[in-house]
């Protein structure tokens, strides 16, 4: 069984985010980790194709600026290969060219029996982008996923609801969109690490993919505006030295809650 | 172009239309023009109430027997735009159907998509959505460049829902064509987790528990903290992620956003994450043991203090009125 897995690379959610102020969008400069949001799509691809006894997970990314160090981390806990859209004209680039762009890339991989994805990107989470994949290449899908089993040509899955979850079932070949925690993912080994650095990464531009128009060009939106949100004041602060609690019984009556 | 046209993408649970719905509607309605609500499911049974807060007409698809709303009901809205009555505008909520049907009818109309809205401008033929990004801190106003009809997707309770006294909206059949693979995804069992007491998006009262409470049966704490307050408990990502609690428990961005009088966030640090889902509240408690803990920013009462010694006399002080 093959699988597919779209992944981001991001950057690192542990700096502060900045916008670029000649465009006002996110600044996605210098380097680029795996967003953990799709370690939990490539940790349950690996495990289905384990399960299956037999196939490979590959790998679609789009960056702008042929980053690959967030790749070479997927590759390092199992991928086999990555196809690596990389084009400066993809800058600006809104969820639906991100979806054609990756659909066409997804097709350059060849066959596969499940396109995985995460629900959202940690750094831009427009959070429709599987959805529109299934719709560009014509697939069923599943999405919001927290669990995932592929059995005889189906693809069984416990998708979160509102009020729980549901269990959904779709023959195979589908999308699936894999919620965080769906699986544990795994920590690349040394040897995964090194076997990495050889694993074939084939860029390629938009126009390659025959995707055009792509980034501001492909975008019909525009930001007209960036400002700060007014900030809430911070109340009082208490040390507890064991009677803090009553400052909350206190502060609850005050307003009649209780 | 003006924005003449207004679709809400409406959806029903329990025999009644969700409150984003009728957020969405009110909101709607206030800009003048026409509005439709679109159910991707029965609209006969909620015409009535979503008629009174300013759906004009109400599209029904009639019930999917099982097939995943997305693709279904993305067709079905296709095929109304192509039969002539296209709207310059539909909202979305901010949820699984909301995005779903959105992301497809996105690819079928060829339309970008602006997620994640909080508020919304119409100004003659401009449409400007508001979205908060870095935990809230900035925000982001964008238009619309291209050609109608604009997709936009606003989070739960970023208006106020309000009736208004017209009557119920003309009900009209809008069937779900021939889906072929794309109608494949099949729903074979429902499962429901929600526990007894109000709602969490709903509750007066907020009482939710992070990582710092060590492990999962100490949760148990916070069922009790929230029984006593008549309110729901809820949950930071990093505990629904780790198996604790479910996930209809969550509050934060890729959960629940809740706005209540009272919000208590115990052992929770407050990622952006977290705060995005829970930073409307209007008074908010934080108990956590790291006096820098981002969570004290927004608090109106911080108690820098170890969850596990302040929370079982709180529980006992509350127990004993």
């Amino acid at each position: 069984m093959n699988v597919i897995v779209c992944v981001k690379q991001i950057p690192d959610p542990a700096m502060p985010g900045e916008l670029d102020q000649s465009t006002n969008t996110l600044k996605r400069e210098g380097k680029l980790i795996l967003d953990e949001s799709d370690s939990y799509g490539v940790e349950m691809a690996l495990q289905l194709v384990d399960a299956a006894g037999e196939g490979e997970v590959g790998l679609v990314s789009m960056a702008p600026n042929g980053e690959v160090s967030g790749l070479r981390t997927a590759l390092a806990m199992g991928a086999a290969k990555a196809v690596l859209v990389s084009d400066p004209e993809l800058a600006g680039s809104d969820a639906l060219t991100t979806a054609k762009v990756l659909a066409a890339a997804a097709q350059r991989l060849g066959d596969a029996d499940l396109i995985i994805a995460g629900t959202e990107s940690s750094d831009g989470y427009t959070g429709t982008v599987p959805e529109q994949m299934a719709e560009v290449l014509g697939l069923p899908s599943i999405t919001f996923a927290k669990s995932v089993a592929v059995e005889g040509g189906k693809v069984k899955v416990a998708r979160q609801t509102e009020a729980g979850y549901d269990e959904v079932e779709c023959p195979t070949p589908a999308v699936v969109s894999v919620t965080a925690g769906v699986v544990e993912p795994r920590y690349p080994s040394f040897k995964g690490i090194m076997a990495a650095k050889s694993k074939p990464v084939e860029e390629v531009t938009a126009a390659d993919l025959g995707v055009t128009p792509v980034g501001w060009a492909g975008a019909d939106q525009q930001i007209v505006e960036v400002a700060q949100a007014p900030a809430r004041e911070a109340g009082e602060i208490v040390e507890d030295e064991g009677e803090a609690h009553l400052k909350i019984v206190e502060f609850l009556e005050g307003l009649k809650v209780i | 172009m003006a924005i003449n046209n207004m679709w809400v993408f409406a959806q029903e649970a329990d025999g009644a239309p969700s409150s984003a719905t009728l957020e969405l509607l009110t909101k709607a309605r206030s800009l003048g023009g026409t509005v439709s609500a679109f159910v991707v499911g029965d609209g006969e049974a909620i015409a009535g109430v979503l008629g009174e807060y300013g759906a004009a007409k109400v599209y029904s698809t009639g019930t999917l027997d099982g097939v995943l709303p997305g693709a279904a009901g993305a067709a079905a809205m296709k095929a109304v735009i192509d039969g002539g009555d296209s709207p310059d505008l539909i909202l979305f909520p901010q949820n699984y159907e909301g995005r779903d049907v959105m992301g497809r009818l996105s690819v079928k109309l060829d339309r970008t998509v602006l997620t994640n809205n909080t508020a919304l401008e119409v100004d003659g033929d401009s449409v400007k959505v508001t979205t908060p990004v870095f935990g809230g801190e900035t925000l982001v106003t964008t238009t619309f460049t291209g050609e109608g009809p604009y997709l936009a997707a606003f989070r739960p309770k970023s208006f106020e829902a309000a009736a208004g006294d017209a009557a119920a909206g003309e009900v009209v059949a809008a069937p779900v064509p021939d889906l072929g693979a794309t109608g494949a995804a099949k729903v074979i069992a429902v499962h429901v987790e929600e526990s007894e007491g109000p709602k969490l998006d709903e509750a007066a009262v907020v009482v939710s528990g992070g990582r710092g409470l060590g492990d999962a049966e100490k949760f148990e704490m916070i069922d009790r903290l929230a029984k006593l307050l008549k309110g729901a408990p809820g949950a930071s990502r990093a505990i629904v992620d780790a198996g604790w609690v479910p996930y209809s428990m969550q509050v934060g961005q890729t959960g629940k956003v809740v706005k209540p009088n009272v919000y208590i966030a115990a052992g929770i640090s407050g990622a952006t994450q977290h705060m995005v889902g829970m930073k409307g509240s209007k008074n908010i408690i934080a108990i956590n043991k790291d006096a820098e803990a981002p969570i004290f920013g927004v608090a109106d009462l911080g108690i820098v203090g170890d969850v596990h010694k302040v929370l079982p006399k709180l529980i006992e002080a509350l127990s004993a009125r």
